[in-house]
C-alpha cells in the first residue's frame, strides 16, 4: 500500500540505507584514490565489523565498547592486510589487484564462517535507542534514527580527517597526483597503509552500527560489496563528495522502488547507474582525470 | 614448437578427451564430477578469451551463464520444445544478444570500472531471474525436468542420460568449443585481443577500432557462457537458480586465475583442482565447510606467487629447464638476451645509401607518394590546458614527399602539437586536412586509417608479443582496415600480410629477431620497433617523435640511416633534439618556441638564423 506515513517511512530507510552506504563507500572510494586499488574485500570488512562487534559485545554487553572494538580490530585487519599482501601489488596490474583482494574477501569470508557458521547472529541495540519514536505523524524505530545520526558524526569525522588534517591534505592531494605527492619527499607507502587502515575501519564502523538493524551472516559483505559499486560508480571514483552524494541516491532509489516492488529495487538503481555511465562517464562529482 | 604442426593441440585434446573416462576414476573422479569440470571448462573457453587474451577481467559472467541456461531450460520444460541440442544453441544466441547489450554499457570504461560494471549487472541479472521473471525462471525453485539429449540414427535412438554417456555428448560439445576457440585465438581477430591486453592505446593508435574488437571478445565469452549454462540445466536435470549468483562468477575467475589465463586450458585445469579439491577436503579429510578457505587461500598464494596460474607456472618450468640445456649446448650462439650487447648480431639495419632502392616498402593500398602539393595542411592550430596555451595559432604545411625536421627547446610543445596531428587530443581551436580530408576531431584509429600515423617518443609496444607478432598487428590494421569479423581465418592466410611484415623487418634490421619477444630486446632494438611498428601500417604520412632518444652514438648512426632508406616515397615530419642528426636528414626545419612557430627555412637558414640561436642559447652566445 502506499500511502502518505509509508512513503515517508520509506524515505527515511532510504536515508538510513543511504548513510550507511556513503560510509561504507567514502572507504573504499577513498582507498581508490590514494592507493589506486579497488578493494574486493572491502565488503568483507564490513562484515568483519558486525562480527568482531559482535563478540566485542559478547564479553562486554557494552554497546559502545563494542562499536569501538569493532572498528578498530577492523582497522588492524586492513593495515595488516595492506602490509602483508596489498603494498606487493601496486606495481602489479589492475587485474591481479582485484583478484587478490577478490581472494582476501572470500579467505575472510570462509574463516568467520568457520568460526560462526552460517547461522544469523543479531547484536541488540543499546537500550537508550531501544523501541519507537514518534515523529508526529508517524513512528519509526528508535536506533535507525539514530543511526542516522550516528553515520553523520562518523562521516563528519572523515571529513575533518581528510579535508583538517595534514594526513588528509597528503591523502587529497595523492588522489589528484600520488607520483607529485611522492616526489615532494612524502613518504606515500607510510600514507598508503595509514589509508587503507581508514578506509577498512570505515566499513568495519558500518558493520557493527549497522548490526542491531540486520543479522549478521559471513556473506552479508557480498551485496553491499556490490551497492558500494554502483554508488563509486554513480558519485564518481575517488570522490569522497560523490560517494556520500551516490550513498543517499542508492539508498532512496532502493527503499522507494522497494515500497512499490522489491524485485525492482536492483533494476533501478542499475538504470540510475546506467543512465550516469551515459551522461556523465566520470560520475556526478568525479575528476575527469580519473579512469 | 606447436606452430609447425598444425591441429596438434586438437589432436591431443581429442586424445586426453577420449581417455579421460579410463583413467579419471583412478584418481577418484566419479562421472558426475568429471561432467562440472567439463561445463566450467567450457564456461571458462570464453572467459579466458576476454580476460587471458583481451585482459578485461569480468566478475559478471554469470548473468550469461544464467541466461543460457534459463532460455534453454525454459524452453526444454515449459514450453515443450523437444530438441534438446536447438534449444541450447537457442540459448547461446539469447546470452550472446545479452552480452551485446550489456558489453555496449560495460565497455565504455575499463579496468577496475569495468570489473565493477559487470558485477552490478550480474547481480541485476540475479534479482530479476528471481522476481519479476520468477513466473518464467521459477524464482527460487528453478526449473526442474530438463531432458538430456538424444541422437536418432535411423535405426536406432542413442540416449546421453546420465554419468559417463552423458560424457560424451559434453566432451563433444568441449571439443567443438575448444576447436573452435584455437581458431579464433589464432586469426586476426585473435592477434588484436592480445594487442588489446598489451596495450590498448597503440592498438587503437595502428587503426584497429579496439571498442569493437573488445565488444567482440565480450560476445563471444558470454555465447560460451549461455551454452555451457544450458548444458549445466541438461547435466543436473534441473537448472538451478544460483547460476546467477556472484558466486558462480567468482568461481569461474578462481578456477581460471588457479589453471592459467591465456592457454584456454587453464579453467579446464582450475575447474578440475577446484572440484577434486572440493571433494578431497570434505569427505576424504572430513573439513565439511572449510573447504572453501583452503581453496582461498590456496588462490590468495597462486595469485601472489605464481600469477600465471599452474599451466604458466609448469611452462615457465619448462622454458627455464629448456633454456639451462640449451644454454649449456650452444656457448658459441650467445643467447637472445646477450646478442644486442655483442654488437656484430645485429644486422646493421642499412648502409641505406647503397642499398634503400631496394627495401622502398610499396604500401599494398597506398601506392608510392608520387603526387605534388600538401599533404597536410594546419591551420590556427591552438591547445590550450586551463590558462597554458601549450600551442598557439600554428600554420603548417607540409607537402608530399617532403621531409620535415622540427625543433624547439624543451617544453616549446612539439609533442603537444604531434598529438592534435593525430588526433590523440583535439584542438582547443583550428583546423588540419590531411590529403583533403578535413580530420579535425576524428579519432586516431580512423586517422591512423587514412594513413597518418606517429612512432612514439617512449616506446608503446606490445610488451608480451614477439617482434612478428608487433609488426603483424601493425600490418593488420592496414590490411582488414580498422574492424573485420574474420573469426575464423587463418592470420597466414591474409594476402601480402607475411610479405608486408618481412619488408618491414628488413628495413628495421630486425630479421633475425623476428621471434624474439618484445622483452628481451635490447633499448636500441624496441626503438627500431617502435618505428617499425609505424611503418607497417604504411602511412603515407609518417611523424617521428623524438627516434634518437636515449640511443648511443653508434644507434644513431644506424637508425639515421635508417630513416633516410623509409624516407623514400613517403612524406615524413620528424622532432628531435639531435641537430646534427637531424639538419642532415630534413629538407626543411620548423623551429618552434612556446607553442609558436619562430622560423621555418631549409637547414641552413635556421642555422644561420639569430633568432633561432638567441631561443636555444638566451642570446649569450648570439656572433
Amino acid at each position: 500500500m502506499i500511502n502518505w506515513a509509508n512513503f515517508v517511512s520509506q524515505m527515511f530507510n532510504g536515508l538510513v540505507l543511504g548513510a550507511l552506504l556513503a560510509l561504507i563507500s567514502s572507504g573504499l572510494t577513498i582507498i581508490y584514490g590514494t592507493l589506486g586499488v579497488l578493494n574486493l574485500a572491502h565488503g568483507a570488512m564490513f562484515m568483519l565489523g558486525g562480527y568482531a562487534g559482535y563478540v566485542a559485545y559478547t564479553y562486554t554487553e557494552s554497546f559502545v565498547l563494542a562499536v569501538i572494538a569493532g572498528s578498530l580490530f577492523v582497522m588492524v585487519a586492513g593495515v595488516v592486510m595492506e602490509r602483508v599482501i596489498i603494498r606487493h601489488f601496486y606495481g602489479r596490474p589492475d587485474e591481479d589487484q582485484l583478484l587478490v583482494t577478490f581472494g582476501i574477501g572470500i579467505c575472510l569470508v570462509e574463516i568467520v564462517r568457520f568460526f560462526f557458521g552460517s547461522l544469523s547472529l543479531t547484536v541488540p541495540a543499546p537500550k537508550i535507542f531501544t523501541g519507537i519514536t514518534s515523529l508526529g505523524f508517524m513512528f519509526y524505530p528508535t536506533y535507525r534514527l539514530a543511526l542516522v545520526g550516528i553515520i553523520a558524526v562518523a562521516l563528519l569525522a572523515l571529513f575533518l580527517v581528510l579535508y583538517r588534517t595534514r594526513i588528509g591534505m597528503i591523502v587529497r592531494a595523492g588522489i589528484e597526483d600520488s607520483v607529485m605527492v611522492g616526489s615532494l619527499g612524502i613518504n606515500v607507502y607510510r600514507v598508503f597503509m595509514i589509508v587503507f587502515g581508514i578506509g577498512a575501519m570505515a566499513a568495519g564502523f558500518a558493520g557493527i552500527v549497522n548490526a542491531p538493524v540486520v543479522s549478521l551472516t559471513p556473506d552479508m559483505g557480498e551485496a553491499i560489496l556490490v551497492q558500494t559499486f554502483v554508488v563509486v560508480v554513480i558519485g564518481g571514483v575517488g570522490s569522497f563528495p560523490g560517494a556520500i552524494l551516490g550513498g543517499l541516491i542508492a539508498g532512496e532509489i532502493i527503499s522507494i522502488t522497494s515500497m512499490i516492488n522489491p524485485g525492482y529495487a536492483y533494476v533501478m538503481l542499475f538504470a540510475a547507474m546506467t543512465l550516469v555511465l551515459l551522461l556523465r562517464p566520470h560520475g556526478l562529482l568525479g575528476a575527469q582525470s580519473r579512469g | 614448437m606447436l606452430k609447425q604442426r598444425p591441429f596438434l593441440v586438437e589432436t591431443l585434446t581429442a586424445i586426453g578427451l577420449i581417455a579421460a573416462p579410463f583413467v579419471l576414476p583412478y584418481f577418484g573422479f566419479a562421472p558426475n564430477t568429471v561432467n562440472r569440470i567439463l561445463v566450467w571448462g567450457l564456461f571458462g573457453i570464453g572467459f579466458d578469451i576476454l580476460f587471458g587474451y583481451t585482459g578485461l577481467l569480468s566478475f559478471g559472467q554469470s548473468a550469461f551463464y544464467g541466461t543460457g541456461g534459463f532460455v534453454a531450460a525454459y524452453l526444454l520444460t515449459r514450453a515443450g520444445f523437444p530438441h534438446v541440442v536447438t534449444a541450447l544453441i537457442i540459448g547461446m544466441i539469447a546470452a550472446a544478444v545479452v552480452g551485446y547489450l550489456v558489453g555496449l554499457i560495460a565497455l565504455r570504461r575499463t579496468g577496475i570500472y569495468f570489473a565493477m560494471i559487470t558485477v552490478a549487472i550480474a547481480e541485476v541479472f540475479y534479482f530479476v531471474e528471481f522476481n519479476p521473471l520468477a513466473d518464467w525462471t521459477g524464482g527460487e525453485n528453478g526449473l526442474p525436468g530438463v531432458p538430456t539429449p538424444s541422437l536418432y540414427l535411423g535405426f536406432t535412438t542413442f540416449h546421453f542420460t546420465t554419468g559417463w554417456s552423458l560424457y560424451i555428448f559434453l566432451a563433444f560439445c568441449y571439443f567443438i568449443g575448444i576447436v573452435l576457440a584455437l581458431r579464433i585465438v589464432r586469426s586476426p581477430v585473435g592477434a588484436v585481443l592480445s594487442a588489446i591486453r598489451d596495450n590498448p592505446l597503440r592498438a587503437a593508435a595502428v587503426g584497429h577500432n579496439i571498442h569493437s574488437y573488445k565488444l567482440t571478445a565480450f560476445v563471444i565469452a558470454a555465447a560460451y557462457a549461455g551454452f555451457a549454462g544450458g548444458l549445466l540445466g541438461v547435466l543436473q536435470a534441473f537448472m538451478p537458480p544460483d547460476a546467477f549468483t556472484f558466486d558462480t562468477s567468482g568461481q569461474l575467475v578462481m578456477q581460471a586465475a588457479i589453471g592459467g589465463t591465456g592457454t584456454l586450458f587453464g579453467p579446464l585445469l582450475g575447474a578440475a583442482v577446484w572440484l577434486f579439491l572440493q571433494d578431497f577436503l570434505q569427505a576424504a579429510l572430513g573439513l565439511g565447510a572449510a573447504w572453501k578457505l583452503v581453496l582461498g587461500v590456496v588462490f590468495v598464494l597462486l595469485v601472489c606467487f605464481l600469477r600465471r596460474g599452474i599451466i604458466g607456472g609448469i611452462v615457465d618450468l619448462y622454458v627455464y629447464l629448456a633454456g639451462k640445456s640449451t644454454a649449456t649446448e650452444s656457448d658459441d650462439k650467445p643467447a637472445p638476451g646477450s646478442a644486442a650487447g655483442g654488437g656484430q648480431e645485429v644486422a646493421p639495419p642499412a648502409a641505406p645509401a647503397d642499398k634503400s632502392s631496394g627495401v622502398v616498402m610499396p604500401a599494398l593500398h597506398r601506392p608510392i607518394d608520387r603526387k605534388s602539393g600538401p599533404i597536410l595542411e594546419a591551420t590556427g592550430l591552438t591547445k590550450r590546458y586551463g590558462g597554458l596555451a601549450a600551442n598557439s595559432d600554428i600554420d603548417f604545411t607540409v607537402n608530399h614527399g617532403e621531409l620535415r625536421g622540427i625543433i624547439g627547446p624543451n617544453g616549446a610543445g612539439k609533442s603537444t602539437f604531434f598529438k592534435m596531428l593525430t588526433c590523440e587530443v583535439p584542438p582547443t581551436s583550428g583546423k588540419i586536412v590531411f590529403e583533403g580530408h578535413d580530420i579535425t576531431g576524428m579519432s586516431v584509429t580512423d586517422v591512423a586509417q587514412l594513413g597518418l600515423t606517429k612512432s612514439y617518443q617512449v616506446n608503446q609496444l606490445f610488451t608480451r608479443l614477439t617482434v612478428r607478432e608487433n609488426l603483424t598487428i601493425a600490418a593488420l590494421a592496414e590490411l582488414r582496415g580498422k574492424f573485420r569479423l574474420d573469426l575464423f581465418r587463418r592470420t597466414a592466410a591474409i594476402p601480402g600480410l607475411s610479405e608486408q611484415v618481412g619488408r618491414t623487418l628488413e628495413m628495421i634490421g630486425l630479421t633475425g629477431r623476428a621471434d624474439t619477444p618484445v622483452s628481451a630486446l635490447a633499448y636500441g632494438e624496441k626503438r627500431r620497433l617502435e618505428i617499425g611498428l609505424a611503418l607497417a601500417t604504411s602511412p603515407s604520412l609518417l611523424l617521428l617523435d623524438e627516434p634518437l632518444a636515449g640511443m648511443s652514438p653508434r644507434e644513431r648512426v644506424e637508425t639515421v640511416s635508417l630513416l633516410k632508406s623509409i624516407s623514400q616515397g613517403r612524406t615524413m615530419i620528424i622532432i628531435d633534439h639531435d641537430m646534427d642528426s637531424l639538419f642532415e636528414l630534413v629538407e626543411r626545419v620548423t623551429v618552434l618556441q612556446e607553442g609558436r612557430i619562430l622560423a621555418d627555412g631549409t637547414p641552413k637558414e635556421i642555422k644561420g638564423s639569430a633568432a633561432v640561436q638567441e631561443a636555444y642559447l638566451g642570446g649569450v652566445h648570439g656572433q
